[in-house]
């Protein structure tokens, strides 16, 4: 039959098509018993730009979870239930200070942020080591980070099914905070 | 002759299967109480109307097709409309079967109305009543009381006493859940937004399960409860053992896991009243060792099953909200000693 | 040979005729060319091979599924993969497989030849049908090959399908693929409706329509009823997660159970869609294997009438567990159980038709009989759920699933593999092995038995649905593997009939025009019938076209054969009417869908994809609908103005 003569292109293409999409989305992944990405880098944060001499180049520590938007809205109900919006509200801060602006007291990276929840800080940040599990920590850094419009739309959280307080991080304009630990002439615009 | 055997056979086996149904706990065939029982008078009622409908139709077929006549040929056509006469008979038939169906839907109807009236509500002036909030995974009971530092609060597992009409308040945190304890009632679903009332009575002694019926995410499958149907004299007894505080730990090893268990990530979600834990993401673990499970009713509460599940949630139940806790095996023992002595 | 056989072939003074006509109709060949095509009878068997490929993949998906819970606490699939396969079980088989092929491939094919016309209505609407069907369900399956398909089940209630507890896209995609495949039907159904009000054999009135056109004629109305309900449930849940609106957010005034409304407002005439469709194939084949027309062909038409409007008003029944007030659940109830009348008259009907006439019993009649074992099961159990306090218990278990696999294989699947070796002699002009037919229809009647028959018992064990796994505490073990060992019965017959169509293409007995001797005036030509259907349009006399041929039955002439001219006819009586020109191959079609499927696909991601969408769908639409002047020209001749 003629017709089905001609879906044999249409089939080979279909099976590349497939053998491509296979590959999987890392938007989609879903893992439930993840070994984290370790702090122990043994490099530590670098706080200031000034160093003497050149400074060697360094990437920025990137926190897988950020393609993850399982990950990222796992972080968004850790947020709630872990009461961060007891000092941070919903990003507007109050008792402790906004994070949906551009003004990083401690830095932006995905590293700074989960050495502030480990860590503490002065001030009044309490330290969440050995209370937080490290994959929450980072699934937390993460949707702080998606607060301010760091993350791809497609993987911050939509609206929730709560009283309407903020735009959604998935409709949050990108804030540009400096960056602190990449030298001058490899910062991002 | 022979198909009209096969077809009463076939039929005549379902309905022994059927019957093969009425099978312990979470039936809906092993009725404990007077609103399952209503119910499954109902169901047995539809069910041989049903059937009696079923082998009558195909006895009806199989005979149209027992007296076909073999020789047949499809090359010659049927002679045209307008050579055939009106088929009284058979609209007398047909009229006939439609009138039986309409009267035997009626009195399905009658019956299923005045079930629904009967296990609306059991009258009560004093009901226990207990809120059953549905979370993911795992159910939030809370018996109210009049004065407020008379709270009960547990998970997963109902007490309720032999004989006493009890309400059931259902609404969710998250998503929609459906409470089913079929021993007992049917479903209702837990619903945010909505607060919904289920009646029920168990008029023995016993054990049943239940388990969440509306699709609620990863682990749905894992999500039971279990209703213990105990004398009133012993539901008392429980009520007021979950009501009072258990004391501080004696033993220094229970001490030292009281020590593991506020230090480490459990006190981030779990309330224990008396410890200064008072966290309420998770269930609360006051009375923990006073409950026949763990985790929403898919392990037995013992001290293996306990280690598993604070070990390594995931690999038990993966995509649920406890994270893994690698502790050491101290802590851990510590901790254990600990939550078993939370009776 | 009858006389109205013999109009509907070539006699040899006409073969000039016949030439020309075989130009003017055909559709060109080739790889390119494909994309092109407007003919009724092409497009209806792309249908057909596509939604026969969904039914083999949902097949799959259920295989996989049987698998995992053929034993208690089986590792074979995690909760997330399981929780992708039954949505994806249940999306393929409603939104891909039943609709498109109980409804649109078979009435696309069918219903043209059936009324006796040369082409369907809206020849380029049609193919664009198609390929919308086609992305939309390209877009599903891509979906979940990337981990992207949806797993929260084929309804997706909210706020589990909600942006809080769905994050990604998956549900997102499920949300799309409803609007390319409700948009398909939608458009379907138009034509169908048209085709059978303005397109039939003179002579056809209204009460000479065959019951299987009718079926169809009605299931369009249902779908232009139904359909906008779940788009619009389907699209307000899109809107949510991506542009921050609050349809089913409780706590700003929106409602979970609003979406439920929704859905099922849709969701239960969308089973009766696939259902009527089936009792139009079993009242066909039952009059042609008895050899007698069919038995209470009003009572059987208003009985598919009555079943389409109480349809409407059943919705409820899928919602008593949500504690809606009682008195409203009664009223359902009541709705529920008044729809067996209509469907009891119809069986009712057919069995009188069997026992007052001479039954033949091949394949097609088998398929159709099993409708009476298994449909009326499902049936019968289905006024258990229509009780709300029985409901209440077997809600949301297996019983369920025992019920409407029961209703939608019985009233589906069977009849669908009867029209199968009923239609597929016409279609490819050769018959299917018989002795296969039989193997493939016991082991699929056993298996299907073996698979859903414990399901029963299951459910009034207390086995809910939608699980993954289940502790070997219950007493669920043995019925499990029971059900997944029926499966694989259930699968090695549909490979049969695999086979049995592969082999038939080549081996198979040439069919000639009508090798069951049936009534209806598809088999008034050649098979497969050549590119213009009827070499001579046909005219009707009675209810059976053929067998209520009178000797000198006239044909329709005065169309022109070197454009695509077909004859309208009136509503009520099928009297010629007027003559319009439908138009040639073209490749619009595939590029409007492509650009509506670019608007679709684009705005699962972005809203930013919004306008350019619109624009690029309006600008294929305008090439679309610009009048042609040459049609146009033509159409001035024909006309003829009362002054």
């Amino acid at each position: 039959m003629r017709e089905l003569r001609a879906l044999r292109p249409a089939i080979l293409a279909g099976s590349v098509f497939i053998f491509f999409l296979l590959l999987g989305c890392a938007r989609e992944q879903r893992n439930f018993r993840e070994a984290t990405p370790s702090n122990e880098t043994g490099e530590g944060v670098q706080m200031s730009d000034i160093a003497p001499g050149h400074s060697a180049d360094r990437k920025p520590n990137a926190n897988p979870y950020e393609d993850s938007a399982y990950a990222v809205s796992q972080g968004k109900q850790l947020y709630e239930m872990y009461n961060c919006v007891g000092c941070h509200f919903h990003g507007g801060g109050g008792i402790g200070p906004p994070l949906m602006d551009n003004k990083w007291i401690y830095g932006s990276e995905p590293q700074n942020v989960y050495e502030t929840i480990v860590e503490g800080r002065p001030n009044g940040m309490p330290s969440f080591r050995g209370k937080i599990p490290e994959s929450q920590v980072w699934e937390i850094v993460a949707y702080v980070r998606s607060m301010s419009g760091q993350l791809p739309k497609d993987v911050s959280p939509g609206r929730e099914d709560h009283m309407y307080s903020k735009r959604p991080e998935a409709s949050t304009p990108k804030e540009h905070p400096p960056q602190t630990n990449v030298p001058e002439g490899q910062r991002q615009k | 002759m022979k198909r009209r055997l096969l077809f009463g056979t076939l039929a005549l086996c379902f309905g022994i299967l059927f019957l093969a149904s009425c099978h312990g706990n979470q039936s809906a065939l092993n009725s404990a109480g007077p609103q399952a029982a209503r119910i499954e008078r109902l169901w047995w009622l539809i069910f041989s109307i049903i059937l009696a409908v079923y082998v009558i139709v195909l006895l009806w077929l199989g005979t149209a097709l027992w007296r076909r006549k073999t020789t047949v040929s499809l090359n010659t056509f049927p002679p045209p409309q307008k050579d055939l006469k009106p088929e009284r008979g058979a609209t007398l038939v047909v009229g006939g079967a439609i009138g039986l169906t309409v009267l035997l839907l009626f009195v399905i109807l009658t019956a299923s109305v005045l079930t629904g009236h009967a296990i609306a509500n059991l009258n009560s002036k004093n009901p226990i009543s207990i809120d059953i909030v549905g979370h993911q995974w795992w159910w939030e009971v809370r018996y109210e009381a009049t004065q407020a530092d008379q709270t009960v609060v547990t998970a997963n597992e109902i007490h309720i006493p032999v004989g006493q009409p009890v309400v059931i308040k259902t609404s969710s945190a998250d998503v929609i859940h459906s409470f089913w304890a079929p021993n007992l009632h049917g479903k209702r679903d837990l619903i945010p937004g909505y607060e919904n009332a289920l009646w029920i009575q168990a008029d023995r002694e016993g054990t049943f399960r239940g388990q969440c019926a509306e699709f609620c995410g990863h682990q749905h499958a894992h999500m039971a409860f279990f209703v213990i149907a105990e004398p009133l004299d012993k539901f008392n007894a429980w009520l007021a053992n979950q009501v009072s505080t258990p004391p501080s730990p004696i033993d220094p090893l229970a001490k030292q896991g009281e020590q593991v268990f506020l230090t480490h990530t459990c006190v981030m979600c779990h309330t224990i009243r008396g410890s200064g834990a008072g966290a309420k993401l998770g269930p609360d673990l006051t009375h923990l060792a006073s409950r026949t499970t763990i985790a929403a009713g898919t392990l037995p509460n013992n001290r293996g099953n306990l280690a598993g599940w604070i070990l390594d949630s995931q690999s038990i139940k993966p995509g649920n909200k406890m994270p893994p806790n690698p502790l050491k095996s101290d802590d851990l023992n510590a901790l254990l000693t600990y939550l078993q002595t939370l009776h | 040979m009858t006389p109205v056989e013999q109009a509907g072939t070539a006699s040899v003074v006409e073969v000039d005729s016949l030439q020309r006509l075989e130009q003017t109709w055909k559709d060109p060949g080739g790889f390119w060319g494909w994309f092109t095509h407007v003919n009724h009878r092409s497009i209806g068997k792309r249908f057909m091979v596509t939604a026969f490929a969904f039914f083999l993949a949902g097949g799959v998906l259920a295989a996989l599924m049987r698998l995992q819970l053929s034993r208690p606490e089986n590792h074979f699939l995690g909760p997330d993969l399981y929780n992708q396969i039954f949505t994806m079980h249940g999306s393929t088989m409603m939104f891909l497989f039943a609709v498109p092929m109980m409804f649109e491939a078979l009435a696309v094919y069918l219903v043209p030849l059936m009324v006796g016309n040369r082409n369907i209505c809206f020849p380029r609407l049609n193919a664009y049908s198609y390929y919308i069907y086609l992305f939309g369900g390209l877009l599903l399956y891509a979906g979940f090959f990337t981990n992207t398909g949806p797993d929260v089940g084929w309804f997706a209630y909210v706020p589990l399908s909600g942006p809080d507890f769905t994050p990604g896209k998956r549900a997102d995609i499920w949300a799309q693929m409803i609007t390319f495949t409700e948009l398909s039907a939608l458009a379907v159904a138009i034509e169908v409706i048209c085709t059978t009000f303005k397109m039939r054999a003179p002579g056809m009135s209204l009460n000479r329509i065959p019951l299987f056109v009718w079926a169809q004629t009605i299931v369009a109305f249902m779908v232009i009823f139904a359909m906008p309900a779940v788009m619009l449930s389907s699209t307000m849940l899109l809107l949510d997660r991506t542009v921050n609106t609050h349809f089913y957010n409780p706590a700003e005034g929106g409602d979970a159970i609003l979406y439920q409304h929704l859905f099922w407002f849709f969701g239960h005439p969308e089973v009766y869609i696939i259902f009527i469709p089936g009792t139009g194939i079993v009242s066909t084949i039952i009059s042609t294997f008895s050899r007698r027309r069919i038995f209470g062909y009003t009572a059987i038409l208003l009985s598919m009438v009555g079943t389409a409007f109480v349809g409407f008003g059943l919705w409820v029944h899928h919602m008593f567990a949500t504690g809606l007030p009682q008195m409203g659940e009664s009223f359902f109830t009541a709705a529920s159980l008044m729809v067996v009348i209509a469907t009891g008259t119809q069986v009712f009907c057919w069995l009188v038709t069997m026992w007052t006439g001479k039954v033949v019993l091949k394949s097609p009649m088998l398929f159709a009989l099993a409708f009476f074992f298994i449909f009326i099961m499902g049936g019968l159990t289905g006024v258990l759920m229509a009780s709300v306090p029985v409901d209440l218990q077997i809600h949301d278990t297996f019983f369920i699933v025992a019920h409407f696999h029961y209703v939608l294989i019985g009233g589906a699947v069977f009849p669908l593999f009867a029209a199968l070796y009923y239609w597929m002699p016409k279609i490819t002009g050769r018959l299917l092995n018989e002795a296969a037919a039989k193997w493939h229809f016991w082991l699929f009647f056993i298996g299907f038995n073996l698979t859903f028959f414990p399901m029963h018992i299951l459910g009034l064990r207390g086995m809910p649905r939608r699980i993954y796994t289940y502790p070997s505490a219950m007493p669920w073990r043995n019925l499990n593997l029971l059900a997944s060992t029926g499966a694989v019965l259930m699968t090695v017959a549909v490979l049969i009939f695999i086979v049995n169509f592969f082999w038939h293409v080549k081996h198979g007995e040439i069919a000639g025009n009508n090798p069951w001797g049936a009534a209806t005036l598809e088999w008034a030509t050649t098979s497969p019938p050549p590119v213009y259907n009827f070499a001579e349009l046909p005219t009707v006399n009675g209810r059976d076209a053929l067998w209520d041929a009178s000797p000198q039955q006239p044909i329709v002439t005065g169309l022109d054969d070197d454009c695509r001219q077909v004859l309208m006819t009136h509503v009520m009586d099928a009297d010629p009417d007027h003559r319009d020109e439908f138009p040639g191959p073209t490749p619009i079609p595939i590029i409007a869908a492509i650009a509506t499927s670019i608007f679709f696909i684009g705005t699962i991601f972005t809203a930013k994809a919004f306008f350019p969408g619109i624009i690029l769908t309006g600008i294929a639409l305008l090439i679309w609908y610009w009048p042609k002047r040459q049609a146009s020209l033509r159409r001035r001749k024909r006309e003829i103005w009362q002054r």
